[in-house]
């Protein structure tokens, strides 16, 4: 019925996106100066080229440009109106909600267990331990976790049935802990955490010892030192985190999908008006739909890289 | 730096022109089975002259594409079983069983001229009435034994089988079964209330309100009541927005769901070990609300005669038992009765149909969906 979605993992940054970003730029400086001779190495860049195209942005344009479209391919703009709409302007606010908490737990969370790490050894078995065990659980996600979620935390699962009949104390008082949308944020911080630890690590272990240093020799307290130079210099860092987390939340499907049947979040909304049996003939509001997403992460994204450029100047 | 990028937009531009092109040959290529154009305008098997025509025909193509058929639904598991034991020359590809009715027109949109496009349909009447020129006419051998408003009068689609809402509920759970859908407002039903996915999305959760909406004041016409029903379970905690399947209800996550009788029974012990044993099923007193779903064919079918001869195969009585033994009434359920071709064991279990039951109309199903897109988020978000 549902598949991962594939904007999960697209917005997944690689390890270590803040060094290789200040790798990167002091590769360009040191090669501007010279003329290159175009080669045939450009060629090997082909295939991803045309899979960037073909998987991408084909579809980006055309998923976007439906929603400028009647049902019967006359060119309008009435679809825009879509995004008026009480329940559709419920959904991003849904969404918004739930990736902004998401993002904030999963980034304060994961900068303590990167803060954590900081005293282990940098080759230690524990940082190996933790860093390869972030990256399998960042990926984490869709039907899986759903599935993990409903058996700990549902109607029937082992912890709510444990604190009923031990404490009891029923999880679910209040109405559905799980299977709601500010339920989502339970299973959305259990991957942002470890995405977190992933994006993060690299700009704490960027923070140069000599500075803790320098800073005791004038006279600092360890506080100070946190407060007045490791926080600043790391914050850029955390925010652009923070941001890749909210896009990563942003962009979920499967694991809500999993969860709620009855919407209350964009990409939902979005599968609705896509497969909707009962009301005919708004298919074309999903690429309204998708052009607001865009819209937003285009932004979410330009933050981000905004953010990464100050950020990468302390780690030349 | 310059001559970089250019080389660069120059392998992007290749890349894509190697790609589309790759693109276009395959999709000529993927048109294969070109059969014979006489089975795709066939309007009966008479046209083709006779079954054993048609079955040669279908034997000949040795494919048939079907498309959200889940084998738990109205007994389409034993159905596709049945048909490729009866023909074993024709190899039947089900895609997408828990798809909805607007994945299938869709398939048939994007797939069009492709050997995987679906041959038939099984389609709700909201998404049948606004695609009816995807649709090829065809008359089954019986085709007198469906009533006459139960079908196109040009063969474009004719009624399979409806069941009627319903409510399953776990018996180790809910002690006295629900006699009318106010009893699921009570405090015994907290956190336990489940229907089959988004009303603005499925026909079958769009049924669960049209029920609450007769079950409290409420008519085909005015539907909402249904939905001010929903807004108060939502209020008293009854209603969860899980979606309801099988295993939901053996782990007793949802205790309670309203779907479509074949679907509720099939979940019982009539699902045999798959099935739980406590699951119970009420057909609520008071109007009853059924829906039939259209057969039909793509008018683009890839394997024309094997889809002319699986709408055959639909429509005769051993089939039309099938979908009867899984609690669904069958179009030609009438006829069959006259003619004495019911099971009538089957019939006993499963109960006589009602004499009248409630469906909606397109025009009210049009004005249904209306309210449900304007009040049916507010009312449970």
């Amino acid at each position: 019925m549902t598949t991962h979605s594939t904007t999960d993992s697209l917005t997944r940054a690689p390890r270590s996106s803040v060094s290789s970003a200040a790798a990167g730029a002091g590769a360009t400086s040191a090669r501007s100066g010279r003329r290159r001779r175009p080669s045939v190495a450009w060629l090997g860049f082909t295939p991803f080229a045309a899979y960037v195209v073909l998987f991408l942005a084909i579809p980006a344009v055309i998923a976007v440009a439906s929603g400028f479209f009647t049902a019967d391919g006359v060119f309008t703009f009435a679809n825009l109106k879509a995004l008026q709409d009480p329940t559709i302007v419920k959904a991003f606010q849904g969404s918004f909600v739930v990736s902004i908490s998401s993002a904030l737990l999963g980034a304060v969370i994961g900068a303590l267990v990167c803060f954590a790490l900081l005293g282990t050894r940098a080759d230690g078995l524990l940082r190996t331990a933790i860093d390869s065990a972030a990256s399998v659980l960042a990926q984490f996600g869709g039907i899986m976790l759903a599935f993990a979620f409903i058996a700990t935390i549902g109607f029937q699962g082992f912890v709510t049935l444990w604190l009923k009949t031990t404490f009891g104390l029923d999880l679910n008082a209040n109405g559905a802990l799980l299977y709601s949308v500010p339920g989502l944020v339970i299973p959305y911080t259990y991957f942002e955490v470890p995405l977190m630890v992933l994006t993060f690590m690299p700009a704490m272990e960027g923070l140069k010892a000599t500075w803790g240093e320098a800073a005791a020799t004038l006279g600092a307290t360890r506080f100070h030192y946190w407060t007045r130079i490791a926080m600043p210099v790391l914050a850029p860092a955390f925010w652009g985190s923070v941001l890749l987390l909210f896009a990563n939340a942003f962009s979920s499907f499967a694991t809500a999908a999993a969860l709620l049947s009855q919407g209350g979040i964009v990409p939902l909304t979005i599968k609705q008006q896509l497969t909707s049996e009962t009301v005919v003939g708004v298919s074309n509001t999903a690429g309204v739909l998708a052009l607001g997403m865009l819209v937003v992460m285009v932004v979410v994204m330009g933050a981000y890289s905004l953010l990464q450029r100050r950020a990468a100047r302390w780690q030349r | 730096m310059k001559r970089n990028r250019i080389v660069a937009g120059l392998a992007f531009t290749a890349a894509v022109a190697v790609v589309l092109t790759g693109c276009s040959s395959s999709s000529t290529a993927g048109s294969g089975s070109t059969a014979d154009t006489k089975a795709a305008t066939a309007t009966s098997a008479a046209d083709l002259g006779g079954m054993d025509a048609l079955v040669k025909a279908a034997n000949a193509e040795g494919k048939l594409n079907v498309i959200t058929l889940p084998p738990s639904w109205a007994n389409y598991g034993k159905i596709i079983a049945g048909f490729e034991k009866k023909y074993p020359g024709i190899k039947i590809t089900s895609a997408n069983p828990n798809g909805s009715s607007a994945d299938e027109v869709a398939a048939a949109k994007s797939l069009k001229g492709q050997s995987t496009a679906p041959d038939v349909f099984d389609l709700g009447t909201a998404v049948l009435s606004q695609n009816t020129d995807l649709l090829a006419p065809y008359k089954v051998s019986n085709w007198a034994d469906i009533p006459t408003d139960f079908k196109d009068a040009s063969g474009k689609w004719f009624y399979d089988y409806t069941g009627l809402m319903s409510i399953g509920y776990d018996s180790s759970v809910i002690k006295t079964a629900p006699t009318s859908v106010s009893d699921l407002l009570s405090s015994e039903y907290k956190n336990k209330v489940a229907i089959k996915g988004d009303p603005t999305q499925a026909n079958e959760a769009a049924s669960a309100v049209y029920l609450a909406a007769l079950g409290t004041g409420g008519s085909a016409s005015n539907i909402q009541p249904g939905i001010d029903f929903f807004k108060d379970l939502k209020s008293k905690g009854n209603f969860i927005s899980t979606l309801p399947t099988q295993a939901t209800v053996n782990s007793g996550e949802t205790p309670v769901v309203i779907q479509w009788s074949y679907n509720n029974l099939a979940w019982g012990s009539a699902g045999g070990s798959a099935g739980n044993p406590n699951w119970k099923t009420v057909v609520l007193p008071g109007t009853a609300l059924g829906s039939y779903y259209n057969q039909a064919i793509n008018k683009d079918a890839p394997h024309p005669a094997a889809a002319r001869l699986w709408e055959e195969y639909l429509y005769t009585p051993e089939v039309q038992n099938l979908y009867l033994a899984s609690g669904a009434y069958p179009a030609t359920l009438s006829a069959m009765q006259k003619a004495g071709t019911v099971d009538s064991a089957t019939l006993k279990t499963v109960g006589e149909p009602p004499s009248d039951f409630v469906q909606l109309t397109s025009d009210q199903a049009a004005s249904a969906a209306k309210l449900l897109t304007a009040g049916w988020a507010k009312a449970v978000n």
